[in-house]
């Protein structure tokens, strides 16, 4: 655990202990899982091996900037250190761009924690297993008084957030939450651990069309280091989660790379690229990029996000947008409010509101409650961030989807 | 000839505006300029954006007297898009619907194949059908077989503001077939509206342009005064143009009388 800013601290005997056995490899399948025929997962490793961000140069960059469509060399370029000092003319590119895709619309959801229950032990997520919080599960009246409680302040997309433990919050409890959403909300997204296809494609029926897997790093040996124990440990099986998803029937999928675990310029490349080959395999599929960086978590303050500063997000988020003009781009309460309405003003075009990362906190009558996965930045409620859109010339959206 | 008698005629309608209003990007501001500015007489719902009940409903942005035009974006395919169409008339958005199945998430071209198949399912049922398409003269022809009411074939791609890239074969729907010809899609600025008329385009349906521009509502009336500058020239018969060089001082057939 090279990396001090992460989390060896929690590494106690107990622990080391348990590794022994647990630490299992972390490119076998596991059986159950689904192994796809693809190339997808081998052509985004390999041109992110290749992927040297130091040779770019200030005219890369320009000449990324002014091609029409971006090829995956400008995106590399749009990417690298060289394009730093041009920021400005690069936002003010990809603002352009999003205003022609998307116009002034931002849409607004929110996210619903049900269970923070997890097999995994991730070590800078204060979900993982052996992070000593208070653990709970809404039941079925419980996710329907808090989505109740949410649909009232006018939202109209909800994301149904697990902790991953396919034995506490089986397909069949998430389908079953997905049901009750479809009561109050138009647009649902799950962001719960990896399924296989007939999985996703049973709770496609059930009314998510939406499905959203953080990869966090694509460094396979990283990741190895990082995720120490449970399915989530199975590097292949996570990045072709998104694939599944489309051939079970899935409207959208979102990448995610949690920048700051790794290199985030190579994540970030890796991330915008195994997209773009989806996108280009699966021309229906509607892509969606979440740009997290790390957070504080409970029992660890001292988690941060390394080297991506402010201008190197921002520098993220617009390769995104001049990368995949179409894309949904997601800024989550990790970033501060300042930061969330400028982001959305530039190439962001998705922001959550009157967001809790914890389990029950939407009304007061819920028995057991959870704690949080990680310290949110931008506390606003719902109309807060409605009105903050409004200051700024946006059109908050409060759902742009129909399920059929 | 005045444009306010110049009416044209959908769905047993009669409108005086030639310039319909997109709503993939839509603001209060934006309605009212090209309601009040433009004179728009039809404004495009898109079906998954009306959100009864919750915050910012396209629907409260539009006044009565406006003749809805529901779509079906959000289909991927004839089926989902016969589906939403349905759902549009159960809520009463009325028997107006344009027909758009797309699935292509990069360009968000449509299919033109899938829309065929919509149009006739839909015709049949009573819808008047406004197919969004990509100019194809067989797919055009095969939609009007199939009881389009009209046909809307795509100047560029949606929200790209590059305007008539697709002219020459627009001018050929024009000149092929009997029904109103609406260009949708990719007009970025009032001269390709103009220019859509000139053309013989029954009317012309634009968003992002007016949607993206500096001041909403001085972009609202310059659109509609090209659309009425273009339609007006169509009327008058455009006059000799020169396309290429001068005409040539002795006249070639000048030997015929020799």
């Amino acid at each position: 655990m090279e990396k001090e800013h992460i989390n060896e601290s929690i590494l106690n005997e107990e622990i080391l202990e348990d590794q022994k056995k647990n630490r299992i490899d972390h490119m076998t399948y596991l059986p159950g899982m689904e192994v796809l025929e693809s190339d997808i997962l081998d052509q985004v490793i390999s041109a992110m091996d290749a992927y040297d961000y130091d040779k770019y140069t200030e005219s890369d960059v320009r000449r990324a900037l002014v091609h029409d469509t971006k090829t995956p060399e400008d995106f590399a370029a749009l990417l690298s250190p060289a394009a730093l000092p041009l920021l400005e003319d690069i936002a003010q590119a990809a603002r352009v761009e999003t205003r022609k895709h998307f116009g002034n619309s931002i849409y607004m959801f929110t996210p619903l924690y049900i269970a923070n229950y997890c097999e995994n032990y991730c070590i800078y997520c204060g979900f993982n297993c052996h992070n000593k919080i208070n653990r709970a599960q809404l039941k079925p009246d419980e996710i329907e008084k808090e989505m109740a409680a949410i649909a009232k302040t006018g939202l109209q997309e909800i994301l149904i957030l697990t902790g991953e433990s396919r034995s506490k919050s089986t397909v069949a409890y998430i389908g079953e939450a997905c049901k009750i959403a479809r009561k109050y909300f138009k647009v649902i997204g799950l962001e719960i651990y990896p399924v296989n296809s007939d999985e996703y494609a049973y709770l496609h029926e059930c009314g998510a069309d939406y499905v959203t897997v953080f990869q966090e790093t694509y460094n396979s040996d990283k990741y190895e280091t990082l995720h120490l124990a449970g399915h989530k440990r199975i590097f292949p099986y996570r990045v072709n989660a998104q694939e599944r998803a489309i051939r079970g029937g899935m409207r959208g999928v979102g990448f995610g790379a949690l920048l700051g675990l790794d290199d985030f310029r190579k994540d970030a490349f890796a991330t915008g690229y195994h997209a773009y080959l989806l996108q280009r395999k699966y021309p229906h599929a509607e892509i969606a990029f979440s740009c997290p960086r790390l957070r504080p978590i409970i029992n660890n303050d001292r988690i941060n996000p390394m080297d991506v500063h402010e201008p190197q997000l921002l520098q993220v988020v617009c390769a995104y947008r001049l990368f995949m003009p179409f894309a949904s781009i997601t800024v989550s309460t990790r970033e501060c409010a300042r930061v969330r309405d400028h982001l959305v003003n530039i190439a962001a075009t998705k922001i959550s509101a009157g967001v809790s990362t914890g389990i029950g906190s939407h009304v007061e009558d819920i028995e057991e409650k959870g704690d949080d996965q990680f310290e949110i930045s931008d506390g606003r409620s719902v109309d807060e961030v409605y009105q903050a859109l409004l200051e700024n010339d946006l059109q908050p959206v409060m759902s742009d989807y129909i399920y059929v | 000839m005045h444009t306010n008698e110049d009416k044209w005629i959908l769905g047993g309608h009669e409108f005086t505006s030639r310039f319909i209003l997109g709503s993939g990007k839509f603001s209060l501001e934006l309605v009212k300029a090209c309601i009040e500015k433009a004179e728009t007489q039809i404004i495009t719902l898109a079906l998954r954006r009306a959100n009864e009940g919750g915050l910012a409903n396209i629907l409260d942005y539009i006044p009565d007297n406006i003749t809805l035009l529901p779509n079906t974006s959000g289909a991927r395919n004839a089926e989902e898009a016969v589906r939403i169409a349905r759902l549009s008339r159960e809520v009463g958005c009325g028997n107006f619907v344009k027909i758009e199945v797309i699935h292509d998430s990069k360009y968000l071209l449509p299919d033109n194949y899938e829309t065929i198949k919509a149009t006739e399912i839909l015709a049949k049922e009573g819808f008047v059908v406004m197919p969004y398409m990509y100019p194809d003269l067989n797919a055009a022809r095969a939609l009007r077989d199939a009881g389009a009411a009209c046909i809307m074939p795509l100047g560029a791609p949606i929200g790209s503001n590059k305007g008539l890239c697709t002219k020459d074969f627009i001018q050929i729907l024009i000149d092929e077939l009997d029904l109103p010809i609406i260009v949708d899609a990719g007009i970025g600025r009032p001269s390709q509206a103009c220019e859509a008329m000139e053309m013989g385009a029954a009317a012309v349906m634009a968003n992002t342009a007016i949607a993206t521009a500096g001041d909403i509502p001085v972009m609202a009336e310059a659109f509609k005064k090209a659309i009425q500058a273009g339609r007006s020239a169509y009327l008058s018969g455009l006059g000799r143009t020169i396309e290429k060089g001068a005409s040539a001082s002795s006249p070639l057939t000048g030997f015929l009388q020799d």
